[in-house]
Protein backbone atom coordinates (compact mmCIF):
# COMPACT_ATOMS: atom_id res chain seq x y z
CA UNK A 1 0.00 0.00 0.00
CA UNK A 2 1.56 3.45 -1.08
CA UNK A 3 2.10 6.02 1.79
CA UNK A 4 -1.18 7.99 -0.27
CA UNK A 5 -3.39 4.91 0.07
CA UNK A 6 -2.45 4.36 3.49
CA UNK A 7 -3.71 7.93 4.62
CA UNK A 8 -6.79 7.37 2.85
CA UNK A 9 -7.77 4.19 4.81
CA UNK A 10 -10.35 5.01 7.06
CA UNK A 11 -8.72 3.41 10.30
CA UNK A 12 -6.60 6.57 9.97
CA UNK A 13 -9.50 8.69 10.57
CA UNK A 14 -10.22 6.51 13.40
CA UNK A 15 -6.43 7.14 14.00
CA UNK A 16 -6.57 10.71 14.29
CA UNK A 17 -9.39 10.99 16.75
CA UNK A 18 -7.35 8.85 19.20
CA UNK A 19 -4.42 10.52 18.50
CA UNK A 20 -6.64 14.15 19.59
CA UNK A 21 -8.06 12.54 22.67
CA UNK A 22 -4.58 11.25 23.50
CA UNK A 23 -3.26 15.01 22.96
CA UNK A 24 -5.81 16.21 25.24
CA UNK A 25 -4.69 14.19 28.25
CA UNK A 26 -1.37 14.51 27.76
CA UNK A 27 -2.46 18.75 27.82
CA UNK A 28 -4.31 18.12 30.74
CA UNK A 29 -0.54 16.74 32.21
CA UNK A 30 0.75 19.87 30.89
CA UNK A 31 -1.33 22.61 32.38
CA UNK A 32 -0.84 20.72 35.84
CA UNK A 33 2.96 20.96 35.27
CA UNK A 34 2.71 24.60 34.34
CA UNK A 35 0.02 25.13 37.48
CA UNK A 36 2.88 23.13 39.88
CA UNK A 37 5.58 25.00 38.39
CA UNK A 38 7.64 22.29 36.60
CA UNK A 39 8.43 24.12 34.00
CA UNK A 40 8.19 20.89 31.77
CA UNK A 41 5.47 22.46 29.01
CA UNK A 42 8.47 23.70 26.36
CA UNK A 43 10.38 20.87 26.66
CA UNK A 44 7.02 18.11 26.99
CA UNK A 45 5.65 19.77 24.01
CA UNK A 46 8.43 19.52 21.67
CA UNK A 47 8.76 16.02 22.71
CA UNK A 48 5.52 15.11 22.23
CA UNK A 49 5.18 17.01 18.80
CA UNK A 50 8.15 15.21 17.77
CA UNK A 51 7.22 11.91 18.52
CA UNK A 52 4.09 11.88 16.97
CA UNK A 53 5.88 13.20 13.70
CA UNK A 54 8.61 10.67 14.06
CA UNK A 55 6.43 7.59 14.10
CA UNK A 56 3.88 8.62 11.53
CA UNK A 57 6.88 9.14 9.30
CA UNK A 58 8.40 5.45 10.45
CA UNK A 59 4.84 4.35 10.23
CA UNK A 60 4.78 5.20 6.48
CA UNK A 61 8.21 3.88 5.52
CA UNK A 62 8.80 1.23 7.32
CA UNK A 63 7.33 -0.89 4.70
CA UNK A 64 9.62 0.72 2.25
CA UNK A 65 12.58 0.20 4.98
CA UNK A 66 11.40 -3.67 5.12
CA UNK A 67 11.99 -4.25 1.10
CA UNK A 68 15.48 -3.03 1.72
CA UNK A 69 18.23 -5.71 1.16
CA UNK A 70 19.99 -7.01 4.62
CA UNK A 71 23.13 -4.55 4.25
CA UNK A 72 20.53 -1.74 4.90
CA UNK A 73 19.06 -2.75 8.13
CA UNK A 74 22.97 -1.95 9.64
CA UNK A 75 23.47 1.43 8.44
CA UNK A 76 20.18 1.97 9.68
CA UNK A 77 20.77 0.95 13.20
CA UNK A 78 23.64 2.92 13.07
CA UNK A 79 21.82 5.80 11.88
CA UNK A 80 19.26 5.20 14.79
CA UNK A 81 22.28 5.05 17.37
CA UNK A 82 23.34 8.51 16.37
CA UNK A 83 19.82 10.15 16.74
CA UNK A 84 19.80 8.11 20.00
CA UNK A 85 23.19 10.07 21.18
CA UNK A 86 22.31 13.26 19.41
CA UNK A 87 18.65 13.03 21.79
CA UNK A 88 20.52 11.87 24.79
CA UNK A 89 23.38 14.20 24.54
CA UNK A 90 20.90 17.11 26.76
CA UNK A 91 20.70 15.09 29.94
CA UNK A 92 24.82 15.84 30.31
CA UNK A 93 24.77 19.54 28.65
CA UNK A 94 27.46 20.31 30.70
CA UNK A 95 29.60 17.27 30.51
CA UNK A 96 32.31 17.42 28.28
CA UNK A 97 32.41 15.19 24.96
CA UNK A 98 29.45 14.04 25.56
CA UNK A 99 27.93 13.70 21.93
CA UNK A 100 30.87 10.97 21.58
CA UNK A 101 30.66 9.75 25.10
CA UNK A 102 26.71 9.01 24.22
CA UNK A 103 27.02 7.48 21.16
CA UNK A 104 30.22 4.66 22.04
CA UNK A 105 27.93 3.69 25.34
CA UNK A 106 24.76 3.34 22.86
CA UNK A 107 27.10 1.56 20.59
CA UNK A 108 28.57 -1.15 23.07
CA UNK A 109 25.51 -1.63 25.12
CA UNK A 110 22.99 -1.77 22.14
CA UNK A 111 25.53 -3.26 19.54
CA UNK A 112 26.71 -5.83 21.89
CA UNK A 113 22.70 -6.85 23.07
CA UNK A 114 21.99 -6.95 19.27
CA UNK A 115 24.78 -9.54 18.01
CA UNK A 116 23.78 -11.52 20.90
CA UNK A 117 20.20 -12.08 20.15
CA UNK A 118 21.24 -12.74 16.58
CA UNK A 119 24.13 -15.63 17.55
CA UNK A 120 21.46 -16.96 20.18
CA UNK A 121 18.76 -16.75 17.60
CA UNK A 122 16.51 -14.75 19.32
CA UNK A 123 16.37 -12.77 16.21
CA UNK A 124 16.60 -13.77 12.54
CA UNK A 125 19.12 -11.30 10.82
CA UNK A 126 16.33 -10.00 8.44
CA UNK A 127 15.65 -6.84 8.55
CA UNK A 128 12.22 -7.25 9.33
CA UNK A 129 12.74 -8.46 12.45
CA UNK A 130 16.12 -6.41 13.27
CA UNK A 131 14.84 -2.89 12.94
CA UNK A 132 12.04 -3.29 15.32
CA UNK A 133 13.99 -5.00 17.77
CA UNK A 134 16.73 -3.25 17.34
CA UNK A 135 15.24 -0.02 17.73
CA UNK A 136 13.61 -0.82 20.97
CA UNK A 137 17.25 -2.39 22.46
CA UNK A 138 18.61 0.88 21.23
CA UNK A 139 15.46 3.05 22.49
CA UNK A 140 16.28 1.24 25.85
CA UNK A 141 20.08 1.90 25.82
CA UNK A 142 19.36 5.45 24.83
CA UNK A 143 17.03 5.95 27.88
CA UNK A 144 19.65 4.39 30.37
CA UNK A 145 22.49 6.68 29.04
CA UNK A 146 20.02 9.29 29.46
CA UNK A 147 19.40 8.96 33.39
CA UNK A 148 22.98 7.98 34.08
CA UNK A 149 24.22 11.63 32.05
CA UNK A 150 21.21 13.28 34.52
CA UNK A 151 22.34 11.23 37.47
CA UNK A 152 26.08 11.62 37.33
CA UNK A 153 26.14 14.98 36.36
CA UNK A 154 24.24 15.78 39.67
CA UNK A 155 26.44 13.60 41.49
CA UNK A 156 29.46 15.15 40.62
CA UNK A 157 28.28 18.76 41.30
CA UNK A 158 26.44 18.09 44.37
CA UNK A 159 29.29 16.01 45.86
CA UNK A 160 32.40 18.00 43.96
CA UNK A 161 33.56 19.51 47.40
CA UNK A 162 34.31 15.39 49.18
CA UNK A 163 35.60 14.32 45.64
CA UNK A 164 38.10 17.31 45.89
CA UNK A 165 38.50 15.91 49.40
CA UNK A 166 39.68 12.78 48.20
CA UNK A 167 41.70 14.30 45.34
CA UNK A 168 43.63 16.63 47.80
CA UNK A 169 44.31 13.18 49.69
CA UNK A 170 46.43 11.61 46.59
CA UNK A 171 43.40 8.92 45.35
CA UNK A 172 43.06 8.39 41.80
CA UNK A 173 40.29 10.11 40.68
CA UNK A 174 38.24 6.97 39.31
CA UNK A 175 38.36 5.86 43.27
CA UNK A 176 37.53 9.18 44.36
CA UNK A 177 34.30 9.02 42.03
CA UNK A 178 33.66 5.29 42.03
CA UNK A 179 30.68 6.12 44.75
CA UNK A 180 29.42 8.45 42.13
CA UNK A 181 29.37 6.47 39.29
CA UNK A 182 27.49 3.07 41.16
CA UNK A 183 25.18 5.76 42.24
CA UNK A 184 24.40 6.84 38.57
CA UNK A 185 24.28 2.74 37.29
CA UNK A 186 21.79 2.17 40.14
CA UNK A 187 19.62 4.71 39.58
CA UNK A 188 20.22 4.69 35.80
CA UNK A 189 18.78 0.74 35.84
CA UNK A 190 16.22 1.13 37.87
CA UNK A 191 13.25 1.47 35.55
CA UNK A 192 14.43 -1.93 34.10
CA UNK A 193 14.86 -3.72 37.07
CA UNK A 194 11.44 -2.97 38.20
CA UNK A 195 10.10 -4.12 34.92
CA UNK A 196 12.01 -7.29 35.56
CA UNK A 197 10.32 -7.89 38.72
CA UNK A 198 7.02 -7.10 37.55
CA UNK A 199 6.89 -9.20 34.32
CA UNK A 200 3.37 -11.43 34.32
CA UNK A 201 2.13 -9.42 37.68
CA UNK A 202 1.94 -5.92 36.50
CA UNK A 203 3.69 -5.91 33.51
CA UNK A 204 2.26 -7.51 30.66
CA UNK A 205 4.41 -6.69 27.41
CA UNK A 206 2.77 -6.17 23.94
CA UNK A 207 5.25 -8.33 22.37
CA UNK A 208 4.23 -10.86 23.83
CA UNK A 209 0.10 -10.12 23.77
CA UNK A 210 0.94 -9.17 20.10
CA UNK A 211 2.74 -12.92 19.84
CA UNK A 212 0.21 -14.60 21.30
CA UNK A 213 -2.78 -12.71 19.34
CA UNK A 214 -0.79 -14.05 16.00
CA UNK A 215 -1.13 -17.44 16.92
CA UNK A 216 2.23 -18.44 18.62
CA UNK A 217 2.26 -20.88 21.59
CA UNK A 218 1.99 -18.91 24.88
CA UNK A 219 4.46 -20.68 26.46
CA UNK A 220 7.37 -19.49 23.71
CA UNK A 221 5.64 -16.03 23.71
CA UNK A 222 6.35 -15.86 27.33
CA UNK A 223 10.38 -17.15 27.02
CA UNK A 224 10.64 -14.95 24.37
CA UNK A 225 9.47 -11.69 26.02
CA UNK A 226 11.85 -13.04 28.89
CA UNK A 227 14.79 -13.22 26.86
CA UNK A 228 14.29 -9.44 25.63
CA UNK A 229 13.70 -8.04 28.72
CA UNK A 230 17.12 -9.36 30.06
CA UNK A 231 18.56 -8.54 26.96
CA UNK A 232 17.36 -4.75 27.64
CA UNK A 233 18.79 -5.07 31.28
CA UNK A 234 22.30 -6.45 29.74
CA UNK A 235 22.07 -3.48 27.61
CA UNK A 236 21.08 -0.95 30.17
CA UNK A 237 24.05 -2.21 32.51
CA UNK A 238 26.72 -2.41 29.69
CA UNK A 239 25.27 1.57 28.21
CA UNK A 240 25.60 2.22 31.84
CA UNK A 241 28.71 1.27 32.94
CA UNK A 242 30.64 2.37 29.22
CA UNK A 243 28.68 5.37 29.74
CA UNK A 244 30.02 6.70 33.64
CA UNK A 245 33.48 4.78 32.73
CA UNK A 246 34.05 7.30 29.61
CA UNK A 247 32.48 10.10 31.73
CA UNK A 248 35.19 9.22 34.17
CA UNK A 249 37.88 9.70 31.75
CA UNK A 250 36.72 12.96 30.47
CA UNK A 251 35.71 15.12 33.67
CA UNK A 252 39.11 15.31 34.76
CA UNK A 253 42.01 17.34 33.51
CA UNK A 254 45.70 15.53 32.39
CA UNK A 255 46.66 16.92 36.27
CA UNK A 256 43.71 15.00 37.60
CA UNK A 257 41.41 18.28 38.33
CA UNK A 258 37.63 17.67 38.12
CA UNK A 259 36.94 19.92 35.69
CA UNK A 260 33.72 22.14 36.29
CA UNK A 261 30.46 22.24 34.60
CA UNK A 262 28.46 24.94 35.95
CA UNK A 263 29.54 27.24 33.08
CA UNK A 264 27.60 25.20 30.47
CA UNK A 265 24.97 24.39 33.06
CA UNK A 266 24.03 27.96 33.21
CA UNK B 1 67.74 27.52 54.64
CA UNK B 2 66.21 25.60 51.76
CA UNK B 3 62.78 26.10 51.13
CA UNK B 4 60.76 23.34 51.62
CA UNK B 5 58.20 24.85 49.30
CA UNK B 6 58.67 27.97 46.98
CA UNK B 7 55.57 29.85 44.62
CA UNK B 8 57.66 31.11 41.63
CA UNK B 9 55.41 34.03 39.89
CA UNK B 10 51.92 31.77 40.56
CA UNK B 11 49.14 33.69 38.72
CA UNK B 12 45.87 32.26 38.16
CA UNK B 13 43.28 33.33 35.64
CA UNK B 14 39.49 31.88 34.91
CA UNK B 15 37.55 33.48 31.80
CA UNK B 16 40.09 36.25 31.86
CA UNK B 17 39.45 37.11 35.42
CA UNK B 18 42.83 37.17 37.34
CA UNK B 19 42.00 35.42 41.03
CA UNK B 20 46.09 35.37 41.64
CA UNK B 21 48.30 37.45 40.14
CA UNK B 22 52.27 37.03 40.26
CA UNK B 23 52.10 35.81 43.44
CA UNK B 24 56.20 34.19 45.49
CA UNK B 25 57.16 32.84 48.53
CA UNK B 26 58.40 30.24 50.18
CA UNK B 27 58.21 28.30 53.24
CA UNK B 28 60.82 26.18 54.94
CA UNK B 29 60.61 23.00 56.13
CA UNK B 30 59.00 23.21 60.08
CA UNK B 31 57.83 26.76 59.67
CA UNK B 32 53.86 28.37 59.79
CA UNK B 33 53.39 30.43 56.97
CA UNK B 34 50.21 32.62 57.34
CA UNK B 35 48.50 33.99 54.63
CA UNK B 36 45.88 36.67 55.66
CA UNK B 37 43.86 39.20 53.13
CA UNK B 38 40.06 40.15 52.78
CA UNK B 39 37.50 38.06 51.85
CA UNK B 40 38.07 37.43 48.04
CA UNK B 41 41.57 38.09 48.27
CA UNK B 42 42.63 34.99 46.41
CA UNK B 43 44.02 33.16 49.83
CA UNK B 44 41.66 29.69 49.38
CA UNK B 45 42.71 29.72 45.23
CA UNK B 46 46.48 30.11 46.22
CA UNK B 47 46.34 26.73 48.73
CA UNK B 48 44.08 25.22 45.66
CA UNK B 49 46.85 25.73 43.31
CA UNK B 50 49.86 25.02 46.12
CA UNK B 51 47.60 21.31 46.41
CA UNK B 52 47.61 21.31 42.54
CA UNK B 53 43.56 21.09 42.38
CA UNK B 54 43.83 24.35 40.02
CA UNK B 55 46.11 24.52 37.42
CA UNK B 56 48.43 27.85 37.42
CA UNK B 57 48.18 29.87 34.55
CA UNK B 58 51.62 31.22 34.84
CA UNK B 59 53.89 30.20 37.21
CA UNK B 60 55.17 27.06 38.84
CA UNK B 61 55.59 25.34 42.76
CA UNK B 62 58.41 23.62 43.44
CA UNK B 63 58.73 21.06 46.39
CA UNK B 64 62.18 20.38 47.75
CA UNK B 65 63.30 21.88 44.26
CA UNK B 66 61.85 19.53 41.89
CA UNK B 67 58.73 21.44 40.06
CA UNK B 68 55.96 20.13 41.07
CA UNK B 69 54.36 19.23 37.73
CA UNK B 70 56.79 16.82 37.75
CA UNK B 71 55.59 15.03 40.33
CA UNK B 72 52.45 12.74 40.08
CA UNK B 73 49.23 14.61 41.40
CA UNK B 74 48.62 11.91 43.63
CA UNK B 75 52.45 11.51 45.04
CA UNK B 76 52.47 15.74 45.57
CA UNK B 77 49.28 15.51 47.16
CA UNK B 78 49.87 13.17 49.55
CA UNK B 79 52.99 14.88 49.99
CA UNK B 80 51.24 18.11 50.20
CA UNK B 81 48.20 17.71 52.17
CA UNK B 82 44.95 20.40 51.91
CA UNK B 83 42.31 21.16 54.42
CA UNK B 84 39.75 22.94 52.92
CA UNK B 85 37.48 25.30 54.77
CA UNK B 86 34.68 22.86 54.98
CA UNK B 87 35.05 19.64 55.91
CA UNK B 88 33.69 17.35 53.30
CA UNK B 89 33.49 13.81 54.81
CA UNK B 90 32.36 10.87 53.48
CA UNK B 91 29.47 9.37 54.57
CA UNK B 92 30.25 6.78 57.50
CA UNK B 93 32.05 6.69 60.76
CA UNK B 94 34.89 8.84 62.05
CA UNK B 95 37.58 6.51 61.71
CA UNK B 96 36.61 5.11 58.52
CA UNK B 97 36.97 8.93 57.28
CA UNK B 98 40.71 9.12 59.15
CA UNK B 99 41.72 5.97 57.23
CA UNK B 100 40.50 6.65 53.99
CA UNK B 101 43.42 7.78 52.10
CA UNK B 102 46.01 5.14 52.59
CA UNK B 103 42.58 2.59 52.51
CA UNK B 104 41.41 3.79 49.15
CA UNK B 105 45.28 3.68 48.06
CA UNK B 106 44.92 -0.07 49.19
CA UNK B 107 47.28 0.18 51.86
CA UNK B 108 47.63 -1.28 56.02
CA UNK B 109 46.25 0.38 57.89
CA UNK B 110 47.08 1.23 61.55
CA UNK B 111 43.74 2.09 62.97
CA UNK B 112 45.86 2.31 66.31
CA UNK B 113 47.63 5.34 65.21
CA UNK B 114 44.43 7.09 63.82
CA UNK B 115 43.31 5.88 66.97
CA UNK B 116 46.01 8.30 68.67
CA UNK B 117 45.69 11.08 66.02
CA UNK B 118 41.69 10.81 67.31
CA UNK B 119 42.72 11.44 70.75
CA UNK B 120 45.20 14.39 70.00
CA UNK B 121 42.26 16.39 68.41
CA UNK B 122 39.92 15.61 71.28
CA UNK B 123 37.96 13.00 69.41
CA UNK B 124 39.10 9.84 71.78
CA UNK B 125 36.45 7.40 71.29
CA UNK B 126 34.63 8.96 68.41
CA UNK B 127 35.71 6.68 66.25
CA UNK B 128 32.83 4.43 65.61
CA UNK B 129 30.13 7.81 65.30
CA UNK B 130 28.77 8.24 61.73
CA UNK B 131 30.18 11.65 61.11
CA UNK B 132 26.80 12.95 60.08
CA UNK B 133 25.71 13.52 63.70
CA UNK B 134 29.53 15.64 64.54
CA UNK B 135 29.09 19.37 64.83
CA UNK B 136 31.03 21.37 62.52
CA UNK B 137 33.91 21.60 64.97
CA UNK B 138 33.85 17.86 65.06
CA UNK B 139 34.08 17.44 61.46
CA UNK B 140 37.04 19.72 60.68
CA UNK B 141 38.95 17.32 63.32
CA UNK B 142 37.90 14.83 61.66
CA UNK B 143 38.96 16.46 58.21
CA UNK B 144 42.42 17.29 59.99
CA UNK B 145 43.01 13.60 61.18
CA UNK B 146 42.30 12.70 57.50
CA UNK B 147 44.68 14.71 56.34
CA UNK B 148 47.31 14.10 59.09
CA UNK B 149 46.72 10.13 58.73
CA UNK B 150 47.98 10.33 55.16
CA UNK B 151 51.45 11.71 56.46
CA UNK B 152 52.07 15.19 54.10
CA UNK B 153 55.33 17.06 54.84
CA UNK B 154 53.67 20.32 54.08
CA UNK B 155 49.64 20.99 55.08
CA UNK B 156 47.81 23.77 53.68
CA UNK B 157 45.24 25.10 56.18
CA UNK B 158 41.77 26.95 54.85
CA UNK B 159 40.48 28.60 57.53
CA UNK B 160 41.00 25.77 59.89
CA UNK B 161 39.51 27.63 63.13
CA UNK B 162 36.74 29.27 61.56
CA UNK B 163 34.08 26.79 62.56
CA UNK B 164 35.16 26.04 65.84
CA UNK B 165 34.46 27.58 69.61
CA UNK B 166 37.29 29.33 71.23
CA UNK B 167 38.27 26.90 73.61
CA UNK B 168 38.29 24.50 70.83
CA UNK B 169 39.95 26.84 68.26
CA UNK B 170 42.89 27.09 71.57
CA UNK B 171 43.00 23.69 71.73
CA UNK B 172 43.70 22.83 68.05
CA UNK B 173 46.47 26.14 67.95
CA UNK B 174 48.03 23.97 70.42
CA UNK B 175 47.86 20.94 68.74
CA UNK B 176 49.12 22.70 65.54
CA UNK B 177 52.26 23.63 67.68
CA UNK B 178 52.81 20.91 69.29
CA UNK B 179 52.96 18.59 65.83
CA UNK B 180 55.37 21.05 63.74
CA UNK B 181 57.72 20.71 66.77
CA UNK B 182 57.46 17.27 66.77
CA UNK B 183 57.53 16.50 63.42
CA UNK B 184 59.01 19.10 61.72
CA UNK B 185 55.64 19.60 59.11
CA UNK B 186 55.64 22.56 56.92
CA UNK B 187 52.79 24.49 57.33
CA UNK B 188 50.70 27.27 55.79
CA UNK B 189 47.74 28.42 56.83
CA UNK B 190 45.00 30.86 55.17
CA UNK B 191 43.22 33.02 58.27
CA UNK B 192 41.34 36.43 58.45
CA UNK B 193 42.36 36.37 62.21
CA UNK B 194 45.59 38.63 62.22
CA UNK B 195 45.96 37.66 66.14
CA UNK B 196 45.98 34.20 65.43
CA UNK B 197 48.94 34.46 61.96
CA UNK B 198 50.83 36.19 65.05
CA UNK B 199 50.26 33.62 67.80
CA UNK B 200 51.43 30.71 65.16
CA UNK B 201 53.34 31.48 62.06
CA UNK B 202 56.56 33.14 61.71
CA UNK B 203 55.74 35.42 58.54
CA UNK B 204 52.36 36.16 57.40
CA UNK B 205 51.94 37.47 53.63
CA UNK B 206 49.09 39.59 52.79
CA UNK B 207 47.17 39.09 49.62
CA UNK B 208 45.05 41.97 48.09
CA UNK B 209 43.11 41.33 44.75
CA UNK B 210 44.95 38.30 44.15
CA UNK B 211 48.03 40.20 44.60
CA UNK B 212 50.63 39.81 47.02
CA UNK B 213 50.97 42.97 49.11
CA UNK B 214 53.48 42.93 52.25
CA UNK B 215 55.32 39.97 53.63
CA UNK B 216 55.80 40.43 57.07
CA UNK B 217 58.40 38.70 60.00
CA UNK B 218 56.16 37.95 63.10
CA UNK B 219 59.00 35.72 64.83
CA UNK B 220 62.09 33.42 64.03
CA UNK B 221 61.22 29.98 62.97
CA UNK B 222 62.26 27.23 65.30
CA UNK B 223 64.81 24.29 63.96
Amino acid sequence: MSVVEQLQDPIVKKGLFQVTAAFIFAGIVMSLSYWRGLALEKELTRAFLRGFVQVLAMGALIGVLFSLAFGWSIVVLLGMTLAAAWISKDRGKALPNVFQLSWSSIVVGAGLAIVTMVVAGAIEPTIQNLLPVGGLIIANAMKTNSLTLDRFQNELENHRSQIEALLALGIPPRTAISQYMTNSIRAALIPTVDSLKSLGLVHIPGMMSGMILAGANPIYAAEYQFVILSILFACGGLTSMTSTFLMGEYAFTEAQQLKTFEAETA
Amino acid sequence: MTPKLEAKSLSYQVSEKTIINNVSFHVTQGEILAIAGPSGSGKSSLLRLLNRLNEPTAGTVYLDDQDYRQLSPQQLRQRIGYIAQTPALQPGTVLENVTIGPRLRGETVTEETAQQLLTRLHLTDYDNYNVSYLSGGEQQRVAIARTLFNQPEVVLLDEPTASLDHHTQQELETFLQELINSSQITCILVTHDETQAKRLAQRMIRLKNGAMVALEELKPVVS
